[in-house]
């Protein structure tokens, strides 16, 4: 029995939703009454989130949560970050797919351990599922735990997952209009990833357009531009995240 | 169409909450939803079907109070209504709104027995 979310099983990373089903409901009573509750939908999720988090400031673990649309290049820009901290960062990755484990493959043979879930039908990780993948994983204290969100910029947004950040990569392909198409998403984040910058001489992407899309979703948003193909820009990106590691005085 | 781990979520809280407060039916679920909570409405409705399926909540009727984005105008100082998260001031046109309500998401009350 988990002893945190109480859900009766060893880690379930291949997630099945919980039914918890009460079989004998038992004969109804007579007596109508109305329950004022006002609990958020999210309670559940939100509550094993902040059991993460504190799972992870404990061991000061910098947890970041990554999200973009498919095809972002998220996954090439975590290689190149593994790459780029190895010997002095430890790092671990928990990858959401909602099918194959070709990423946390990726992941690995760049050098970092990596725990693959696949959400099946979901089209988000949930802090539930991260509690599971972070226990199995057992990162070392310091480590920066990088967290793959399912690709998709509308329903990771309403998650907590426990992370310290949400970090949402958008590429110079996808279009500089992203920002406003998904506003949830782009208000949710701490730090915009332009991507593929390098491709800037061939697409029309209107770099101030966008960032006055962004500015305007989320004034507080910083932004960084990144190509993890060329490498421009990648050492910005290092800086950040060494600089937002928590401090294990602290913890 | 992350509506329906929602509405389990909504399912698995109000599981909970009829052991503490011994229900063991729902006819009644009222939810606030604000219109920059980043969810459709309609699919919460037909999520709600298969997430309270074999439940105590299977058969309820579900209700759905939409509540008005809102926020203040940081140009104008205004308090305003608005549709998204970028809308730009309704009265004076410039400032940006800085959002104080619409992103409820949560069971008002319950009619049970």
């Amino acid at each position: 029995m988990c002893t945190t979310c109480g859900c009766g099983g060893e880690a379930r990373l291949e997630h099945q939703p919980h039914s918890h089903a009460h079989p004998d409901q038992g004969p109804a009573r007579p007596g109508r009454r109305r329950i004022s509750l006002e609990q958020s939908l999210l309670a559940k999720n939100d509550a094993l989130a902040a059991l993460n988090r504190q799972a992870f400031l404990a061991r000061g673990i910098l947890a970041l949560n990554l999200v973009s649309s498919p095809g972002s290049g998220k996954t090439t820009l975590l290689e190149q970050t593994i790459l780029r901290l190895r010997g002095r960062v430890p790092v671990v990755v928990i990858e959401g797919d909602q099918q194959t484990s070709q990423d946390a493959d990726r992941i690995r043979a760049a050098g970092a351990p990596a725990i693959q879930i696949n959400t099946g039908k979901g089209c988000h990780l949930d802090a539930h599922m991260v509690g599971h993948a972070f226990e199995s994983l057992a990162p070392a204290e310091g480590t920066v735990l990088m967290i793959e969100n399912v690709g998709n910029l509308v329903c990771p947004a309403a998650f907590d997952l426990g992370e310290a950040h949400k970090v949402v990569i958008l590429s110079v392909t996808e279009g500089e209009d992203k920002p406003l198409k998904y506003p949830d998403m782009f208000a949710a984040a701490d730090l915009m990833l332009l991507n593929k910058v390098d491709l800037l001489p061939h697409v029309r992407f209107d770099m101030e357009r966008c960032l006055g899309y962004a500015r305007r979703v989320n004034p507080a948003m910083e932004v960084l531009r990144v190509s993890a193909q060329s490498g421009e820009g990648l050492e910005g990106w290092i800086h950040w995240i060494e600089a937002h590691r928590p401090s294990l005085q602290k913890a | 169409m992350h509506e329906l781990s929602l509405m389990e979520g909504l399912v698995q809280g109000i599981q909970e909450e009829a052991l503490h407060q011994k229900f063991t039916r729902v006819h009644h679920v009222r939810l606030e939803v604000g219109r920059l909570a980043g969810v459709e409405v309609e699919a919460l409705r037909f999520a709600f079907g298969p997430a309270t399926e074999g439940t105590l909540m299977e058969g309820a009727h579900l209700e759905i109070l939409e509540r008005p984005g809102q926020g203040v105008c940081q140009a104008c100082g205004q308090e305003v209504e608005v549709e998204t998260r970028f809308d730009l001031c309704p009265v004076c046109g410039e400032g940006f709104v800085a959002i104080t309500s619409g992103t409820e998401l949560r069971v008002k009350d319950l009619d049970v027995d």
